[in-house]
């Protein structure tokens, strides 16, 4: 085990700490404001990256691609909010699993009706592809870092919109007492419209930024999903601060865990074991983490006392 | 009343059933398959193979009735039940996933069903749990890791890093690739089920000091990870099997792929007759280049159709023996079941290559002859 390989360990679990924030920050937005448990935003992240690779298939332009992702799922995040959610936030939250559950089936057959079964392609734009050295003597893929760059700006916007503007004083005024904001005469639906969408397009964009390293299909943002609830639980739900500490964490621990796990096992037993098991420790190593979270903290990191 | 209306129903139903039997003295035919989801393009590619074949044989007494299993193996058992009980099939077919034929094929073999495999190829299937009604028209799962690992061997690598999803069918094929590669497996990595991120395995390849990766990575998982591997600027050169370099994929990979080396027991560029008419008449009704998973449904209706020139499905006895003979010419060249029903055929190492605008692959070499498989001989039937 080198300094070089722990570094790029590091690296990686931050990067996918990023990612996981992007989606875990438009969940944690919506269902703290709006109190709506939001299954279908896994299909948000889809819609995404496959517009993202729609555009660039067309224009060839990575730029133009990342525009089309986040006017494509803002523009499917306000008409599910306008047509659905609105729907259901006085209903409880089985009634919102259904549904929003319910726009995951129709989100995914209507994709693979439009663009078919097959997975679509997507690349990194050329400028950023290959890996650049940096201090240490560690490679690194230049996209990655430039992911994290971008990650870290979009958070710290966000921070910035949520503590200092006025749409952010809104926001966490509709948290604490969404009654009391609307007789203070604030649009509340037009609130939630708003909010909603910006969801989805933090959503939309991590999927066209993950969609050039990954695979673009059909489902793809279902698996993330989840990661992105065991975030938000992490960091406390409805707090921004919260997802991004989660989801750094949750990176970190995955990412580390994978690696970490078996050769720790090797020490102890021999190695065919170690790998089986340890394979099978580092699925579990987060969600063991949310457990002891969750026995110190009952409501997360960040999360408001009860 | 109630009891009226019950008893004139079932009147109507049996006399609809004995219509549609007698309308229909010819074969029926179940195929499951997964035609939803993330899986689909395999299912959709089986089925269009499959089809293709029974219309070209201008055959009108073959009804094939066509469920999604959406790759789930509960739905996948009562379709299973409903088309043995309800739907009266006399043979299935169709199932992608080695876990979901381990659902359905031991009960459906033991009520008497043939089931023809287009693709699972699970161990037990072809070794204890083999059964006379059950035939493997692809490949055991092990066939294309034993080349992966006979190809390492001959190309001279001495120090292989080997990796796969942790579930039975990654266990077997790390399993498959060693049993003919006798060098030293620098590391071998079990990576989770439908991971998305390679980036730490790609890490721990960069410090391994391998000379050569083999990895399993089918579908979604493959794409990921070799966009990711291109781009990481490590050039430790890779091998796979098919499952990630099949033609529904390769475009999805692009560039990334050219230059890698994969095993398979087909290719469109097989130089037969057969092969050549079939991508063809693939091309020209689908509009798109047939798969692997296209040319075994295409070769798993053959054999159906083979086997029903000469015996009927009603003699069961016959028809199985039939099918064994596998009087058909399959589009990967030679064939024939080995005593546990499961090929024997070659399997061929291919090169990603680009052609005009379309990622494809090109036959490079031959790696085994006439290969079967280890289980045949724990097989007693």
């Amino acid at each position: 085990m080198t300094f070089v390989l722990l570094a790029e360990q590091i690296l990686n679990g931050i990067q996918f700490g990023i990612m996981l924030f992007l989606m875990a920050a438009g969940l944690t937005l919506i269902f703290g404001v709006m109190g709506l448990i939001n299954l279908a935003h896994g299909s948000l992240y889809m819609i995404g990256a496959f517009s993202a690779a729609a555009v660039a298939g067309m224009t060839g332009s990575f730029i133009l691609a990342l525009l089309a992702a986040l006017t494509a799922s803002a523009a499917a995040g306000a008409l599910v909010e306008l047509l659905v959610i609105r729907r259901l936030y006085n209903k409880d939250h089985l009634d919102q699993v259904l549904a929003t559950f319910a726009l995951i089936l129709i989100f995914s057959e209507g994709t693979r009706w439009i663009f078919g079964s097959f997975p679509l392609f997507l690349d990194i734009p050329d400028p950023l592809s290959g890996p650049v050295t940096i201090p240490g003597g560690i490679q690194y893929p230049l996209y990655r870092l430039v992911l994290i760059g971008a990650g870290l700006f979009i958070s710290i916007g966000l921070g910035f919109m949520i503590t200092k503007t006025r749409i952010g004083i809104q926001i966490r005024a509709g948290e604490n007492d969404r009654e009391m904001i609307a007789a203070l005469g604030i649009n509340i639906s037009g609130l939630y419209t708003l909010i909603f969408s910006l969801g989805a397009a933090l959503a939309g964009l991590a999927g066209a930024l993950v969609g050039a390293i990954q695979s673009v299909q059909v489902g793809m943002g279902e698996p993330v999903l989840i990661l992105a609830f065991v975030v938000i639980v992490i960091g406390g739900i409805g707090s921004i601060k919260g997802a991004l500490i989660g989801a750094l964490l949750v990176g970190l621990t995955d990412t580390l865990g994978s690696i970490f796990l078996p050769e720790l096992l090797k020490l102890v037993t021999d190695p065919s074991t170690a790998t089986s098991i340890g394979s099978s420790l580092s699925s579990m190593a987060i969600y063991i983490l949310m457990g002891a979270i969750l026995i110190w903290r009952p409501t997360g990191l960040f999360g408001i006392k009860p | 009343m109630k009891l009226g209306t019950l008893a004139l129903k079932s009147a109507l139903i049996s006399a609809v059933t004995v219509l549609s039997s007698a309308a229909m003295a010819g074969t029926k035919v179940g195929m499951i398959t997964t035609l939803s989801g993330g899986g689909a393009g395999l299912g959709i590619d089986v089925r269009d193979g499959f089809m293709l074949a029974i219309k070209q044989s201008g055959r009108s007494d073959i009804e094939v009735v066509i469920e999604d299993d959406q790759r789930k193996p509960d739905i996948a058992v009562q379709l299973a039940d409903k088309m043995v009980q309800s739907e009266k099939v006399d043979v299935l077919t169709g199932i992608i996933w080695s876990n979901l034929a381990m659902a359905v094929v031991p009960s459906v073999t033991a009520q008497g069903k043939i089931y023809l495999s287009p693709n699972a190829g699970p161990s037990p299937l072809a070794g204890a749990g083999c059964h006379p009604n059950y035939f493997n028209v692809a490949w055991q799962n092990d066939s294309l890791h034993n080349a992966g690992g006979a190809y390492a061997q001959s190309e001279g690598y001495k120090d292989v890093f080997i990796m796969a999803p942790n579930y039975p069918a990654g266990t077997d094929a790390l399993n498959g690739f060693k049993a003919l590669f006798e060098g030293d497996v620098a590391s071998e990595v079990y990576t989770k089920l439908g991971q998305t991120d390679y980036a730490s395995e790609i890490a721990q390849i960069r410090a391994s000091g391998a000379d050569a990766v083999y990895f399993f990575l089918p579908g979604g998982m493959g794409i990921s990870f070799l966009k990711q591997y291109s781009g990481s600027g490590v050039d430790i050169p890779v091998i796979g099997p098919a499952f990630s370099f099949d033609q529904g994929i390769l475009q999805a990979v692009g560039a990334a792929a050219l230059g890698v080396r994969n095993t398979s027991q087909w290719n469109k560029d097989i130089n037969t007759p057969t092969n050549k008419a079939f991508v063809g008449s693939f091309l020209a009704e689908y509009d798109r280049l047939p798969s692997l998973y296209a040319s075994q449904g295409f070769d798993t209706a053959n054999l159906l159709l083979s086997a029903l020139e000469t015996a009927s499905v009603s003699d069961n006895i016959g028809f199985r023996s039939a099918l064994k003979a596998a009087n058909f010419t399959s589009v990967r060249g030679d064939f024939k079941f080995g005593s546990n029903n499961h090929p024997i055929h070659n399997v061929y190492i291919r090169e990603v290559v680009r052609e005009g605008d379309i990622f494809t692959n090109k036959i490079i070499g031959k790696v085994l002859s006439d290969h079967g498989d280890p289980y045949s001989k724990d097989c007693k039937m």
